[in-house]
């Protein structure tokens, strides 16, 4: 809760920057805040607070919101440049500071109120950060195709809303989850709504069939918006996901398990086969972002006690293995003006730690050992395994051999492609330390996983 | 203590590598390797003769999955350590004749990749196990994408794919097992076996070949072995030798330790099928070899002709096909990794592997030719080579589970010979032509590990004893415990 308070404030007081004229101080303050936060955060573990019965910080809202917290702070080392550049950077400050208010609040809700508004103080920064080149006819058809798309969702989101509460009485999670405890005495109007609101939260994490919008979305925004879509707006939702349908919506499980078994598969073939034949590596990414959500699918539908810490493993891996890969390309296409795989051609030689560190984000989000994206693998198949979907598990593991081939792709391109400059690309300092941090931030995950996974 | 320093040695030399610059790297490379067959040497005074498991060491790693860091070498892991630890610094003087660009990198993966080696053969925990297999394909794959020949990224990757998908199999397999050991759940090697053991034959046999597929596809297996002519061709000859001469023994490894005590009934069932695709794998992989052009494709399928009889003898899960498949991995390590140096000085002086356009080279370089002749005959396990032991008792193993199968894998022998004895004539013998015109002189480095080759193949050979006496009785209480099992 504190670090709700303070990163809300942060986001004010960014706003206020540009009239008091501290612009040039937003960004250490920026950092200081949210290693302030996440202090202030770790303090509420094992407290286990409830808030107006609105929200609540068990330890599973706190491990969601540190991991956030981290996240944003990798990703505000990366994009520097991004508020650099801008003529209005406090907003952007602030948006970005308002999305982290709403991704803490979908981490942490009891209610489904909250919930609504969490999704929405995310998204509405995402629209307007997703447009943010204002110049670029692409930049301005993502935002635009990411706000119909995202209204739609939260149209569904809201009509389900509004049909549980219909049959229920109540917006509160545990009432609703006690109101539909007896079998029999359930009007169906109710798994209507759940099943509007599963379609809600789909959108949300882009599963297939309702990923449609990530590709062109991915593409079109600024790069860094991107990474900040993969990793907190991804965390965020899902771990919105699985508190909704883990906890309350179990009871029901029969409703929405079959719906869910289809829709896991449908994303873990169609994010990777799709990937598969892309040319530019955002929108390979993107597709292969939509794949990662499937594998977490897997974890939610297994919905038995290593889920949360199954999807908590997995999401940490899957955004510093994507905050890595991203402020590579990012680098990459400033300077060769074009993020297509072919720019990575021969990057090992002119580039060997650009390219070592990419290796090593690729082989974590391929599921290679010793890394952390195998672990996280692991933990989710053997959850899965565990509550008996073998049949999704050989799935996954079949979409994970396709994931090799498009993840490989960039790998032999960089070591075996021959080199189309021989001039070196300039890497910041504090870029190449990020990178560095994250690599072995990488390793470390995947040789004391332990560290983590007994968290929840 | 001393598996850990095994283990851990060569990682720490091989990052220390990275830093070195200039071709004296593969200096410190070798005095790396050297240091850790030392080490070997010296657990080998150390271990004491039986059938325990020794040098154990065990250390708690996820703790919420049962999984611990557990090494230790018994006799079987002894022995395969052994193997790993003499063949990498050959294959690092090896590569002395001829200059690597990166050389830090080059040496520094093969070296990462002994530790992976070295780890596969000494883990006694089901994930340790998966992981160390998988770390050594990462090096393999780089030493072959960025040091090998003609279309080198398809055919990595090709490879690549293969294995992790046998991998992947694998740990679909020791998962199953995990979920079915008694109480909390651990991969603890022998829970795994009881858990394995406690299956009924059907559920074995599933368990058999999601493990299986990831031992015949590394070994490899007809058919699963088309990834492997190619591979071995196109690899850098120490990446070849590696390939051949290490790697390959994890697979039968793997059948030894990882297959046979844990789904006994599950090989019973299955042994049939296998040793079949085993035994058309020799008879298939030699005919294919007999009409090679490439000499070093012609050692490629010559290996699998081998590969083929080990698995044969292994799974036939009685003590002389077990005790010969320990010995003839041994032979075949040191025989191929010398069949496939010969191949790179011979290509190395005429840029050329094509048998039929050699010719005479005996006349040109007579103690090569006499060399060349000594690996050969140990290659097709001539008396008194080290080949002979090896092929002898997994004849004899294969023959005590099945006549035909055993009449079929002797083929092997004679097949051998001819394709062999064909192509030493033609290479060696005749008359020289217009590109066999002159052959400078074997250099120190291949000089002195064509020696080493030849001694440990002649010394072998004639008295294995030592070597033997390590292993067996390891493999006499594997075995047993499996026939057990089986209800023999």
């Amino acid at each position: 809760m504190k670090a709700l308070i303070l990163l809300s404030s942060l986001g004010v007081i960014s706003l206020l920057a540009e009239i008091f004229s501290f612009k040039k101080l937003l960004y250490p303050l920026v950092l200081l805040g949210l290693t302030v936060a996440f202090v202030l955060n770790i303090g509420e573990w094992n407290t286990n607070v409830t808030y107006f019965k609105m929200m609540q910080f068990d330890n599973y809202a706190v491990a969601f919101t540190s991991l956030i917290i981290v996240v944003a702070f990798l990703w505000f080392l990366m994009a520097e440049g991004f508020f650099k550049d801008e003529t209005n950077q406090t907003d952007h400050y602030s948006l970005v500071l308002f999305a982290l208010v709403g991704a803490v609040l979908m981490v942490s809700y009891t209610n489904m109120t909250m919930l609504f508004l969490g999704i929405e103080i995310l998204s509405i920064p995402m629209y307007i950060l997703a447009g943010s080149k204002k110049g670029d006819i692409q930049s301005n058809e993502a935002a635009f195709k990411y706000l119909i798309m995202g209204a739609f969702a939260t149209g569904f989101l809201l009509f389900g809303i509004t049909l549980v509460y219909g049959s229920t009485g109540s917006f509160n999670l545990e009432e609703i989850k006690n109101a539909v405890s007896v079998p029999g005495t359930v009007p169906s109007i109710f798994y209507v709504g759940v099943l509007l609101m599963l379609v809600g939260m789909s959108f949300k994490v882009s599963a297939a069939p309702f990923h449609f919008w990530a590709p062109d979305v991915y593409q079109g925004a600024p790069t860094m918006i991107t990474a900040f879509m993969a990793t907190i707006v991804k965390t965020a939702a899902m771990a919105a996901f699985l508190r909704l349908f883990d906890d309350t919506f179990h009871r029901v499980e029969a409703t929405w398990a079959h719906v869910l078994w289809i829709m896991t598969a449908l994303t873990l073939l169609t994010g990777n086969i799709t990937a598969v034949f892309q040319t530019t590596t955002k929108r390979m990414l993107a597709y292969s972002s939509v794949a990662h959500a499937g594998y977490m699918l897997l974890a939610l539908l297994a919905a038995n006690g290593y889920s949360s810490s199954s999807i908590l493993f997995y999401t940490l891996a899957y955004s510093i293995g994507s905050i890595a890969t991203f402020c590579i390309i990012s680098i990459v296409a400033n300077a060769k003006g074009d993020d297509g795989i072919h720019s990575f051609n021969g990057l090992a030689k002119t580039n060997p730690l650009l390219a070592g560190v990419m290796t090593i984000a690729l082989l974590s989000l391929a599921g290679i050992p010793p890394t952390a994206g195998f672990f996280a693998k692991y933990f989710i198949f053997t959850s899965a395994f565990m509550a008996g979907n073998v049949g999704l598990v050989l799935i996954a593991i079949l979409a994970s051999l396709i994931g090799v081939y498009y993840y490989f792709r960039i790998i032999i391109a960089m070591y075996f492609k021959e080199k189309a400059s021989e001039e070196e690309i300039q890497v910041d300092m504090n870029h190449k330390l990020l990178l560095i941090v994250v690599a072995f931030a990488i390793i470390a995950l995947g040789l004391f996983p332990d560290a983590v996974i007994r968290l929840l | 203590m001393i598996t850990l320093l095994l283990i851990f040695f060569p990682l720490v030399a091989a990052l220390l590598l990275l830093f070195v610059k200039g071709q004296q790297v593969r200096n410190m490379a070798l005095g790396a390797a050297i240091i850790e067959f030392a080490i070997v040497v010296f657990a080998l005074t150390q271990y004491q003769q039986g059938n325990t498991t020794q040098f154990e060491v065990s250390y708690n790693w996820i703790n919420s999955l049962g999984i611990t860091f557990h090494v230790g070498m018994d006799g079987i892991s002894l022995l395969m350590v052994l193997l790993t630890t003499f063949l990498v610094p050959i294959i690092i003087l090896t590569s002395f004749n001829r200059e690597y660009s990166n050389p830090s990198y080059f040496y520094s993966l093969l070296l990462a990749m002994q530790f992976a080696l070295v780890g596969v053969f000494v883990s006694l925990d089901g994930f340790l196990f998966y992981i160390f297999w998988e770390l050594a394909l990462i090096p393999i794959y780089f030493i072959c994408l960025l040091w090998g020949g003609e279309n080198r990224a398809r055919i990595t990757f090709k490879f690549f794919v293969y294995t992790l998908s046998g991998s992947l199999l694998m740990l679909g397999g020791l998962i199953y097992l995990y979920l079915h050991t008694s109480g909390t759940h651990t991969f603890n090697i022998q829970a795994l076996y009881l858990a394995g053991q406690s299956l009924d034959m059907a559920h074995q046999g599933f368990v058999f070949w999601a493990m299986f597929m990831a031992f015949a596809i590394k070994m490899p297996i007809f058919p699963f072995h088309t990834w492997q002519p190619d591979t071995y061709t196109v690899a850098p000859t120490p990446g070849t030798m590696m390939l051949s001469g290490i790697m390959l023994k994890m697979g039968t490894y793997g059948v030894i330790r990882w297959l046979l005590p844990v789904v006994p009934l599950g090989v019973q069932d299955w042994a049939n099928v296998a040793i079949g695709l085993s035994v058309i794998g020799i008879v298939y992989a030699s005919c294919i070899a007999i009409v090679q052009k490439d000499f070093k494709r012609l050692i490629a399928y010559s290996s699998i002709a081998h590969v083929g009889l080990i698995s044969a003898g292994i799974l036939s899960a009685n003590v002389q096909g077990v005790q010969g498949a320990m010995i003839q991995m041994l032979s075949h390590g040191v025989n191929v990794v010398g069949l496939f140096f010969i191949a790179d000085i011979i290509q190395k002086r005429f840029n050329t592997r094509d048998i039929a356009s050699l010719g005479g080279i005996r006349n040109l370089n007579p103690q090569f030719a006499v060399l060349f002749l000594i690996v050969l005959l140990g290659s097709v396990a001539l008396p008194l080579t080290n080949g002979f032991i090896g092929e002898f008792l997994l004849l004899n193993g294969v023959y005590q589970f099945n006549a035909w199968a055993a009449a079929f894998a002797g083929l092997s022998v004679i097949l051998g010979a001819v394709y062999m004895l064909r192509s030493y004539q033609s290479v060696m013998l005749g008359e020289t032509n217009s590109i066999t015109t002159s052959f400078p002189p074997l250099t120190g480095s291949e000089k002195g590990v064509l020696l080493i080759l030849c001694a440990a193949i002649i010394g072998f050979g004639v008295y294995p004893k030592p070597l033997l006496d390590i292993a067996e009785p390891s493999v006499v209480k594997l075995v047993e415990g499996v026939r057990l099992a089986m209800g023999k």
